[in-house]
């Protein structure tokens, strides 16, 4: 571990802060990302239909693999097509 | 510091210093007719001439005792000390041990070494490790499996370069870079209007790749752009080109190695680029002044990165331009423009000072856009070659400001919008006057770069040149 000094006026939080969760749904994209693990998908399909029952946006991604953090073509990918991502952990 | 008796001698030594093993016969001859107890700071075997010396390789207690120099002898007396000497001085060791005829054999005496607790490295940590710093930043762990160039990115610290980690050590070593107090507030860094303490301004040194000399040269050029005059807010939140540019003067430039000649303007010298880098990370950092942000710059310039320079004083037959400013020959100084990215004067056929002035004032014309005047003040970066053909005629650098402004004249019919089929331009009253295209001292004159080339430069201001917008400002460089 390494200590640094802060370089700033120091009047925000050492940790980022997580993005603000949306308010309300509408008009939002939203990605449905499958990380690869058993039945993973029936969560994500069913959310799928309950999402596009209220007339939003989905798409839905895939990782090849749980084992791994999702291939930076893809979290690029994500990251410019939706605005919020729900993950199936599955298990 | 529990190792050391309430009473008795004590000695630090180290195997790396002579005088130390000079004595080590007579502290094995004081362990036998006196009592003592031997520190030693680096081999712990040593000196064997003692039946147990005590390792102090953490240095906690030379540190404890202030130990400067090996070997140190003291006497305590019921936990306090009563005497100290240090190096090998025969009548000081007999004085302070009370025996008598010490050290047969040896010189009278010799001086003794620096001692290892306050060799540069070691004394930054022995201060960390006993909170001894003083420093009030907030201290930011990262953890050992994280990447700190990453985490410095993350928190927003970077200019889109990589830093040096602002590590406590480096703080301390950096602040030795000056005499001013760490906790001495230089002034309020907008547009958060958050107060640079020597402390904040150092840790941004730091990471900008700053050695602890170039400091001071940081800390007035801090100084500058926070000085009423220069409005750091409004230069930072313009959409206009520009950025803070450091002119350095007086001898630090040579103390620290700065360029002012080939390539001055460029990249490849680390005060150039680290000094004007530190300054833009004082912003950034203290000031919250970021890009899209309050920084709402069209463009900005690649100078926002650095941009700072030295004069090439030395090559000049003009004075310095911080004594036309108005401070002693002989003193450091930086002046600070807010300018914005470099335009050529290429002239390689000017031989007369009135052909050279005339090539200099079209191009002077065309900053901004040639149907505006006044615009915005400007800094004429003069190379060697062109300053050449002024010093052979004799011209004064006075002589060459008088010739530039009376060439920047302009029938006023040429600026009003629409002539010369461009809308931009100003009012039809314009016509039949005579406009300037700089305020009187709008334009500063100063000789940098390379031995061959006949390319001055132009570095133009902002639009609101002069009292309505930014005035250049001269600061000292103190230690």
């Amino acid at each position: 571990m390494s200590v640094l000094l802060d370089p700033t006026s120091e009047r925000s939080p050492t940790t980022t802060p997580r993005l603000p969760r949306p308010d309300r749904l509408d008009g939002l994209t939203i990605g449905l990302l499958d990380i690869a693990k058993a039945r993973g998908d029936v969560f994500l399909d069913r959310l799928d239909e309950r999402l596009q029952e209220r007339g939003l946006a989905v798409k839905r991604y895939k990782k090849p693999t749980n084992t791994r953090p999702a291939p930076l073509p893809l979290q690029q990918q994500i990251a410019t097509e939706v605005n919020l991502v729900v993950e199936g952990l599955s298990d | 510091m529990s190792a050391l008796p309430d009473d008795g001698l004590i000695a630090i030594v180290k195997r790396d210093c002579p005088t130390c093993v000079l004595t080590a016969p007579v502290l094995g001859e004081l362990a036998r007719r006196a009592g003592i107890t031997v520190f030693t700071q680096d081999d712990p075997s040593f000196p064997d001439t003692v039946p147990a010396p005590v390792a102090d390789l953490d240095l906690g207690v030379s540190h404890g005792l202030k130990i400067e120099v090996v070997p140190t002898l003291i006497r305590l007396e019921g936990g306090r000390e009563i005497a100290r000497t240090y190096g090998w001085d025969r009548g000081e060791w007999q004085r302070v041990t009370g025996v008598t005829e010490l050290g047969e054999g040896l010189p009278e005496s010799r001086p003794g070494c620096g001692a290892k607790n306050v060799e540069p490295g070691i004394i930054e940590r022995l201060r960390i490790r006993f909170n001894e710093t003083g420093l009030r930043s907030r201290r930011i762990e990262i953890g050992s499996d994280e990447d700190e160039q990453e985490a410095m990115f993350a928190r927003g610290w970077s200019d889109g370069l990589p830093l040096v980690a602002s590590t406590e050590e480096r703080v301390l070593r950096m602040l030795d870079g000056t005499s001013r107090d760490p906790q001495e507030v230089i002034g309020l860094v907008p547009p958060a209007l958050a107060s640079a303490t020597v402390e904040k301004i150092a840790i941004n040194a730091v990471m900008a790749g700053c050695k602890p000399e170039y400091l001071p040269v940081v800390l007035a050029a801090v100084e500058a752009v926070l000085d009423e005059g220069f409005a750091m807010h409004g230069v930072l939140a313009t959409t206009m080109f520009v950025g803070p540019v450091v002119i350095v003067n007086g001898p630090v430039r040579r103390e620290i190695g700065m360029n002012a000649r080939g390539n001055a303007l460029g990249q490849g010298n680390r005060a150039n680029a680290a000094i004007g880098r530190a300054l833009q990370l004082v912003i950034r950092n203290i000031g919250e002044g970021r890009p899209q942000e309050v920084d709402r710059a069209t463009l900005g310039n690649p100078g926002k990165l650095s941009y700072c320079f030295a004069e090439d004083e030395e090559g000049s037959c003009w004075e310095p331009l911080s004594v036309e400013r108005g401070l002693k020959p002989g003193a450091s100084a930086v002046t600070l423009f807010a300018g914005f990215g470099l335009q050529g004067v290429v002239d390689q056929k000017s031989r007369d000072p009135e052909s050279l002035c005339r090539s200099m004032a079209e191009s002077l014309k065309a900053i901004h856009n040639v149907k505006l005047a006044p615009s915005c003040d400007a800094l004429l970066v003069i190379c060697p070659e062109h300053e050449r053909t002024f010093r052979q005629a004799g011209w004064s650098k006075a002589r060459v400001y008088e010739e530039l402004y009376r060439l920047c004249e302009i029938p006023g019919e040429e600026l009003v919008a629409g002539a010369k089929g461009i809308a931009e331009g100003g009012p039809a009253s314009l016509a039949g006057k005579t406009v300037n295209k700089f305020r009187p001292g709008g334009l500063m004159i100063v000789r940098a770069g390379g031995g061959a080339g006949m390319f001055s430069g132009i570095i133009g201001g902002w639009s609101a040149g002069g009292p309505r917008g930014s005035i250049p400002i001269t600061k000292e460089v103190t230690r």
